[in-house]
């Protein structure tokens, strides 16, 4: 690679998606060495940490906008101006912030930038990398001139309309949509810690995204209480090891420092659009019942 | 928020299995309890205790508390229900997979749900025998 030549180290978080994780462990057996920063109780990147892992070699750092676990807000910004500063190349993976908080390249310093359609109500299947005038990145494929030969192939016209129409949607409702959400998000986060006994919230209470609800119930897996919840029409996801199909608990809360008993007990709910003040009402109507009948039949429940 | 379930529990469980999980059988304590075993752990994420009550050398009364998924808590419900009445020696032949195949099978990463709820049962007649052997 030749960037290589420039330097061999790359600087992310330990709480990136995996589609950062996986590629720097891909690029771990190229030769190249990666520093997955720790991350602060309420999931968050230091920026001191950033600068103690620079080095004389550092090329490149990709850090998240907004975690997708849990939600909280990195300080990308901060990051950015201290790559540039250094000139190290700085990506952003804007997939969860885009459209729910204002993105932009200049602000946060970045030459690369990553979104994804599907998560603002865009169609399936389409994303796109903004890549600052005069970065250099190979050709992920070869054989064809489209995309700037980065990418060559027939492009997907109904999937980059579409996204095209779902951004300009997006921003266009994003300070509508997100002061409705964050109420939304509050009242249930709020609704579930008076209502619940050893309840805990994963993630930071106020830097974090509007849609996010992610809490840990003491003495209850997550599994059954997605399972019990599903039952009810509420649609959630856990970071429990029983969720997974590998059988291992969310790497974000591990790197939280989140005790087990609380991580195999985590949910996450996801608020969108459509949600209304009754749908959180009817959650907080059923969600106690639930949690207590699971923790009648736990062993570690007394 | 569409109010409907999703069929068979979140598309990968049966529906005996599903009703396990949501009506579980021989769920609680025996306070006098002959023995109590406990496996699994809170690292891995499943905990089971079974409460066994035996006379004459049979299971008179089973009970469990299981800290888990849904084939967790499915898996001790049935497997509670198969060795109740039972000898102390036919509840011991009684392997992981007969729990399994009760359920109408196990997707293959819950497997080791039905070998807790085997391992339990085990552990609690084991732990009863020697008990009454001391005695």
């Amino acid at each position: 690679m030749q960037i290589k030549k420039k330097g061999k180290h790359i600087i992310t978080s330990s709480i990136e998606h995996h589609a950062v994780l996986d590629a720097c462990k891909f690029l771990e057996k190229q030769g190249f060495e990666v520093t997955y920063l720790p991350v602060t109780p309420e999931g968050i990147v230091r920026v001191e940490d950033f600068k103690e892992a620079l080095r004389e070699d550092t090329i490149l750092a990709t850090v998240m906008h907004v975690n997708n676990e849990v939600g909280t807000i990195q300080p990308v910004e901060e990051i950015g101006n201290i790559c540039r500063e250094k000139g190290i190349l700085f990506h952003v993976d804007a997939v969860q912030s885009f459209g729910k908080i204002p993105v932009n390249v200049d602000d946060l310093n970045a030459d690369l930038l990553s979104v994804s359609a599907h998560k603002i109500y865009g169609p399936k299947g389409v994303g796109c990398l903004y890549i600052r005038r005069g970065t250099k990145i190979q050709n992920l494929l070869h054989g064809g001139g489209q995309e700037r030969k980065k990418r060559p192939g027939t492009e997907n016209v109904a999937g980059i309309v579409g996204f095209g129409v779902a951004a300009e949607l997006a921003i266009k409702e994003m300070k509508e949509d997100s002061d409705k959400l964050t109420k939304l998000r509050d009242k249930l986060i709020n609704g579930l810690m008076e209502r619940i006994s050893d309840v805990k919230l994963n993630g930071h209470p106020t830097k974090r995204i509007c849609n996010n609800v992610n809490v840990s119930f003491k003495y209850v897996e997550g599994e059954s209480l997605l399972l019990s919840l599903d039952m009810k029409g509420i649609e959630a996801s856990s970071g429990s090891a029983c969720t997974s199909g590998s059988l291992e608990p969310s790497h974000v809360l591990q790197a939280m420092g989140v005790p087990y008993e609380f991580i195999h007990g985590s949910v996450r709910m996801t608020l969108g659009r459509d949600n209304t003040e009754e749908d959180i009402n009817y959650v907080l109507e059923v969600f106690p019942e639930i949690v207590e009948r699971l923790r009648e039949m736990s062993p570690l429940y007394q | 928020m569409g109010k409907e379930k999703t069929k068979g529990g979140l598309n990968m469980y049966s529906e005996i299995l599903m009703d396990h999980f949501t009506n579980p059988r021989n769920v609680g304590e025996i306070k006098d309890a002959d023995a109590v075993a406990n496996v699994g752990n809170v690292v891995c994420g499943d905990t089971m205790r079974i409460y066994i009550k035996v006379k004459d050398d049979i299971i008179e009364d089973i009970k469990f508390k299981t800290f888990g998924c849904g084939a967790a808590i499915a898996s001790s419900s049935i497997a509670t229900e198969m060795v109740k009445g039972k000898t102390l020696d036919e509840a011991l032949k009684i392997t992981n997979k007969e729990i399994a195949d009760a359920l109408g099978g196990l997707p293959p990463a819950k497997v080791h749900c039905s070998v807790m709820a085997a391992d339990a049962i085990k552990k609690a007649i084991e732990q009863y025998r020697e008990k009454t052997k001391e005695n």
